[in-house]
């Protein structure tokens, strides 16, 4: 049964992208453990607005788990201490009365801060518009039915194709790797043969925008895959893998 | 050149060098295991890749591929160490599923390159180097090894020192091939969704055949030297 | 019929007096005399005109110098047809007539021309892809920091499209009929055909773009049902499709951005349009003033069309499902240029939310629909049985089966649990206000799969449902397998919004709104899966052709400064109603003043709305409004980032959205798909539409920041199909 707890939250506050930030930690009386995450956070920035400080800024918009938008490093954890949950979904029941929750911005150096717990994710847009698509134009497509796909294909391609682009992967990663954002989308757009066609351009091309944009290199560790909010598979990343070197060897 | 330039490139010359490593280290515990049964064979192995231009090449290219993996392993922990940022988090938790030595393969590649330094000193400088050089680098011809091996672990107390030495040494390098055996197959590309669970079975099964025929002989060794004391 | 006509002409006749003898008087005795003589007309001529006669004198008598405009409003302008550009010909031909005799732009010239699109959504995303396909170049704007995030994405269902490949006789008419008696015959015709002849291109269009749609085993597309409809026509990608078809859209706009015909601007918000005449005199949209929200500086951009497709207005009500930075700004914005709001109080309210659970609570989170295909809802049929609910003595499993009282079932045994979205929100309200709500507020019902799990089994409840099961058990901390689920209407999608023509052009040149901003196509309730067909539609199909007609003339105006002082006095504007926010220094924060407005929209322009809620309501609004700007409280600074300073100023816009819903809301004296008026139900508590008084787009002009609006009307005349009443009874 839900209770109410205070708690104390440790926060990144950094006024600027070169700023220096720190910590700081604010008491929260009585929050009730149905709220959400974000809503506790929402408290503490009525509680900061009252005072006339400056609230908590924070990345937040479909609070249900599915823009991408929240991105906190929540107790160690890139949206928090509990699985295939997005920060928005994460609730107060998780915490304990009494306890210091610390809350930190993604730290990756392709995400640089923007503001406390903002960050900027534009890099994963332009690996997106490097070769994240299929080349066709509106309109002049064949029927829709006009190519069947078997269901098991469809389906893989789906689960790819259910990330949504949060970050919290590269968050995760030891080595600021965005692997498995990349090998979703390689993965989603090669398993259909509407994709095949231009898949082995299109790996080179997301993965030579990847590397420029300073992210790290895969080591397999796997923790992408474990922090994942949409359970993501690894298993994407080797077929990534078999996608460029294939491309690779043929050029 | 990709193999350099891109990150997934890299990740393949990490991985097939290593790989390579692996086969390298499977012929070299079988080589060994010849030492339980018949000194006589071991040293017929040995006589075999002595000076003989062959086993030249092979040394030469081990030599190469530890080379390549040790440098590539540092030159990605340097970007990777880059790309987290200046900044680092205060608190972190253990990831579920997410291995301790799959974070820590720098750490474990240090270890066994130290004890490789050692390995060569202790046994390798005395034989295959000694029979190259014509230098005299050890009391017993350089052919017989399987002397060497024995005077090494069998002295009292400081064999036995090495013999619990090696056996640590081996367990890091099983640690090391339980995550690199996988990790070079996804690297590879040899993996999937219905293949996740068996790549890991897979990589501990390869890192405990690699790493058992040592052991067997250490422990072969460990047992003789008690037994003399 | 002759009686009516009668009293309307002679209401007419006395509005003439009233205007010739008010034009004439500057004296108060005067004035009464004016009076006087309207009343004899009006003896003549009955009730109504009296109390026409009086509103229309009542506040002369009180300024009596004042101008004769009063009487003037009395005319409510008529948009025809013709107005609205429909083309003439047979429905089926009126698109392929519309296509086959537009104007075109050529290639070169559409190198020239500048294009401003405002939303990443379904709608924003593909207009802007498609425009940039074609080879305009695009200036694309949202306020997320990536377009990938708009709130299309979470739209779960699916999308509907008549290719009738399940061969259960649908058809391009078919949904059309659906989508037109759906919205309660409230929607235009032409529009609502083309966007059901449209349908089946933008199926074949995502599944080009690599969107995964759900297959059979022969691997062909799956198709579900869905309210609304006796055939299966429903596309969807698990419980995602929004996204899906959202991530499509988004890698058709990456491609343009990557080329170079794209220039995106993300987290970037619109403060205003800017309108130049042009030799005519003729105002026409040439820009807008946007707030960049990571610098807080404010820029300008210059384009010869501005499109906006930046969603709709639910959040008004603060708690709705809405996204959180979801906003009604750019319509306020619209409107205030000079942009009809078409049919505002249109808001539909989604009766399968999770119940809110606190005054800290942030949004509603929706539930899919098809939960309502197994799951039957009842409360129970006693009321202490309620109260020990609400005070947490037992639970909804320890009511035995005979004190169970499955309401929907009893009230529509024909459709039982599957009656459309707005009768099935009313009735858990009706059922609520009774006083038998099962949870600690008093304001939930039961979805109980008890039943389901019998005749299915667990697992397959579990197959079909696991993942919604799951969003239940992670935000309720209860086990929806063992107790009882518990739901709750919220508002989720507004069919009002900025009126536009056949070529979604709004009533001020070159400014064109698509998607849910629009009002076009769903009439008073849209059927579920058919905002992403509409979105898309919009963006893909529609918009881009459409827009060449206008953009056709203007290939001879050049790229204009915007140093312009056009450009320097909207931002002006703008800059000034910043440095006003800030100024205020109050005590509340912009949070608790939108709660506190969001309350009296649920509570007076909701789901039951009466004449007298409705004046209370404006009452409310209009003090909230007072209360806002003279008591609101933004840290920070207005030149940096400034969540704070975002939300009032959104705030702000919603404040006036709120009002203008409930203007008409009073207006529109009649029932009808999201509108209900209790005064107008039948016997049995079902909405009565006043079909021949209310047929008509209710479209709101702005009149200025303190004067009432100029409503416009546009007759839906039904010319293909004929109008019946909605009903799920038998």
């Amino acid at each position: 049964m839900d209770q109410y707890i205070d708690i104390k939250v440790r926060v990144w506050r950094q006024a600027g992208p070169k700023a220096q930030g720190h910590f700081e930690t604010y008491e929260l009386k009585h929050v009730f453990q149905g709220a959400s995450f974000l809503e506790m956070i929402d408290i503490l920035n009525e509680q900061l607005v009252a005072e006339h400080k400056d609230p908590v800024t924070y990345d937040h918009d479909c609070r249900e788990g599915i823009c991408g938008m929240c991105s906190m490093y929540v107790n160690g954890h890139p949206h928090g201490p509990d699985s295939a949950i997005t920060t928005c979904q994460l609730h107060m029941r998780k915490f304990k009365d009494g306890e210091t929750i610390t809350v930190e911005p993604w730290r990756s150096r392709a995400f640089p801060v923007i503001k406390d717990l903002m960050v900027d994710r534009g890099a994963y847009d332009k690996i997106m518009q490097a070769g994240g698509f299929v080349s066709v134009n509106t309109g002049g497509v064949p029927d829709a039915n006009a190519i069947p796909i078997p269901k098991p294909v469809a389906d893989e391609a789906m689960d790819a194709a259910s990330c949504i682009g949060c970050g919290a992967c590269a968050a995760a990663c030891k080595n600021g790797s965005a692997m498995l954002f990349v090998a979703a989308k390689v993965s989603q757009l090669a398993l259909l043969p509407q994709g095949k066609i231009e898949a082995a351009a299109r790996a080179k091309a997301m993965v030579a925008k990847m590397d420029e944009l300073g992210f790290g290199n895969c080591t397999n560790t796997g923790a992408c895959a474990a922090e994942c909010p949409k359970s993501v598979s690894l298993a994407n990343i080797a077929r990534l893998n078999r996608e460029f070197l294939a491309a690779k060897f043929k050029d | 050149m990709w193999l350099k330039d891109s990150s997934i490139g890299r990740k393949f010359v990490m991985a097939l060098s290593g790989a390579a490593l692996v086969f390298f280290l499977l012929f070299h515990g079988c080589m060994n295991l010849a030492l339980v049964f018949s000194e006589e064979a071991y040293n017929a192995i040995c006589r075999f890749l002595g000076a003989n231009w062959y086993a030249v090449i092979g040394s030469l290219g081990i030599a190469f591929l530890v080379l390549v993996h040790f440098c590539y392993g540092l030159y990605l922990t340097v970007m990777n160490r880059a790309a987290r940022g200046n900044d680092r988090y205060a608190v972190t938790d253990k990831k579920k599923g997410v291995t301790w030595e799959s974070e820590n393969m720098l750490v474990l590649g240090f270890v066994i390159l130290g004890f490789i330094c050692l390995h060569l000193y202790n046994l390798w400088y005395k034989m295959q180097f000694a029979e190259l050089t014509g230098i005299e680098t050890g009391v017993f011809d350089p052919q017989n090894g399987a002397a060497y091996v024995k005077a090494l672990f069998t002295e009292p107390i400081w064999g036995q020192v090495y013999c619990v030495l090696y056996l640590l040494w081996f367990v890091v390098l099983w640690l090391h091939l339980n995550h690199g055996v996988g990790s070079a197959m996804t690297s590879m590309g040899l993996n999937n969704l219905k293949w996740q669970k068996r790549v890991e079975v897979i990589s501990t099964v390869v890192a405990t055949l690699v790493v058992l025929p040592f052991t067997v002989v250490a422990l072969y060794y460990l047992g003789m030297g008690i037994a003399m004391l | 019929m002759a009686k009516k006509e009668d009293i309307l002409n002679a209401a007419k006749k006395a509005a003439e007096v009233i205007k010739e003898k008010v034009e004439q008087v500057a004296e108060r005795e005067e004035v009464k005399e004016a009076v006087e003589a309207v009343a004899a007309a009006a003896k003549k001529t009955g009730k109504a005109a009296v109390a026409a006669a009086e509103e229309l004198i009542a506040p002369k008598a009180e300024a009596p110098k004042a101008e004769a405009k009063p009487a003037a409003k009395k005319e409510t302008k008529i948009i025809t047809p013709a107005d609205a550009k429909i083309p003439a010909g047979p429905l089926e031909l009126k698109w392929t007539n519309y296509k086959n005799h537009q104007k075109l732009v050529n290639p070169a010239n559409k190198r020239r021309l500048d294009v401003i699109v405002i939303g990443t959504g379904l709608a924003g995303a593909s207009a802007a892809a498609s425009l940039a396909e074609m080879g305009f170049n695009v200036l694309n704007f949202c306020i997320q920091d990536s377009p990938r995030r708009a709130h299309s994405i979470a739209a779960q269902g699916g999308i509907n499209a008549a290719k009738n490949y399940q061969n259960d006789g649908d058809s391009v008419y078919r949904l059309f009929y659906d989508t037109i008696k759906g919205g309660d015959y409230r929607a235009r015709e032409a529009n609502v055909y083309r966007l059901a002849e449209v349908s089946n291109n933008i199926i074949d269009q995502c599944v080009a773009q690599g969107v995964p749609f759900a297959r059979e085993y022969g691997g062909l597309l799956d198709n579900r049902s869905f309210g609304g409809a006796q055939v299966s026509r429903t596309f969807y990608a698990k419980g995602q499709t929004g996204q899906q078809l959202l991530l499509g859209a988004y890698s058709a706009l990456s491609r343009q951005i990557g080329k170079g015909k794209v220039k995106m601007y993300t987290r970037y918000e619109m403060l205003d349009i800017v309108l130049i005449a042009d030799e005519n005199g003729e105002k026409r949209a040439r820009g807008i003033i946007a707030r960049n929200l990571v610098t807080g500086r404010i820029e300008r951009f210059f384009a010869h069309a501005v499109v906006v497709g930046s969603g709709g207005y639910g959040n008004t009500f603060f708690l709705s499902t809405n996204a959180m930075a979801s906003n009604g700004s750019a319509a306020m914005q619209m409107y205030r240029h000079g942009a009809y709001f078409a049919n505002p109080c249109y808001a539909q309210i989604h009766p399968t939310c999770i119940p809110k659970h606190g005054d800290f609570q942030s949004k509603l989170t929706l539930m899919s629909e098809s939960l309502r295909n197994d799951g039957r809802i009842w409360v129970p049929k006693k009321l202490e049985d309620a109260k020990r609910l609400q005070a947490g003595e037992i639970k909804g499993r320890d009511i035995p089966e005979e004190d169970r009282d499955y309401y929907l079932e009893r009230r529509y045994p024909a459709f039982g649990n599957l009656v459309p979205r707005d009768v099935a929100s009313r009735a858990a309200k009706e059922r609520c206000d009774k006083g038998y709500g099962v949870n600690n507020t008093g304001l939930a019902v039961f979805l109980d799969f008890s039943e389901a799990i019998q005749r299915l089994g667990k697992d397959v409840v579990a197959q079909k449902y696991g993942n919604l099961f799951q969003m239940y058990e992670k935000i309720v901390d209860e086990n929806p397998y063992e107790n009882p689920m518990m739901i709750f209407p919220a508002i989720h999608y507004t069919m009002g919004g900025i009126w536009v023509d056949y070529e979604l052009q709004t009533s001020v040149k070159g400014l064109f709104c698509i998607g849910e901003a629009n009002f076009s196509d769903h009439g008073a309730n849209r059927l579920g899966a058919s905002a992403l067909m509409q979105g898309l539609a919009d963006g893909y199909f529609v918009l881009p052709y459409t827009i060449q007609n206008y953009l056709s003339d203007q290939i001879g105006v050049p790229r204009m400064s915007t140093d312009l002082p056009e450009f320097a006095e909207a931002e002006k504007a703008v800059q000034d109603k910043i440095n006003k926010l800030m100024a205020i220094q109050g005590k509340r924060s912009v949070d608790s003043i939108h709660k506190e407005l969001g309350l009296v929209m649920w509570d007076f322009v909701g789901m039951g709305r009466t004449a007298e809620g409705l004046k209370e309501g404006i009452k409310k609004i209009d003090a909230i409004k007072k209360e806002f700007w003279t008591n609101v409280y933004i840290p920070g600074e207005a030149n940096s980032l400034n969540n704070e300073l975002e939300k009032a100023l959104r705030l702000a816009d919603f404040i006036e959205i709120g009002r203008l819903m409930a203007v008409d809301a009073l207006h529109r004296e009649e029932s009808c798909g999201g509108h209900f008026r209790e005064e107008y139900q039948t016997p049995e508590g079902e909405a009565l539409r006043q079909d021949d008084k209310f047929s008509y787009v209710g479209c709101w002009k702005y009149t200025g920041e303190d004067s009432e609006p100029e409503l416009i009307k546009e007759p839906l005349d039904y010319e293909f199909t004929e109008r019946k009443t909605r009903n799920y009874k038998n």
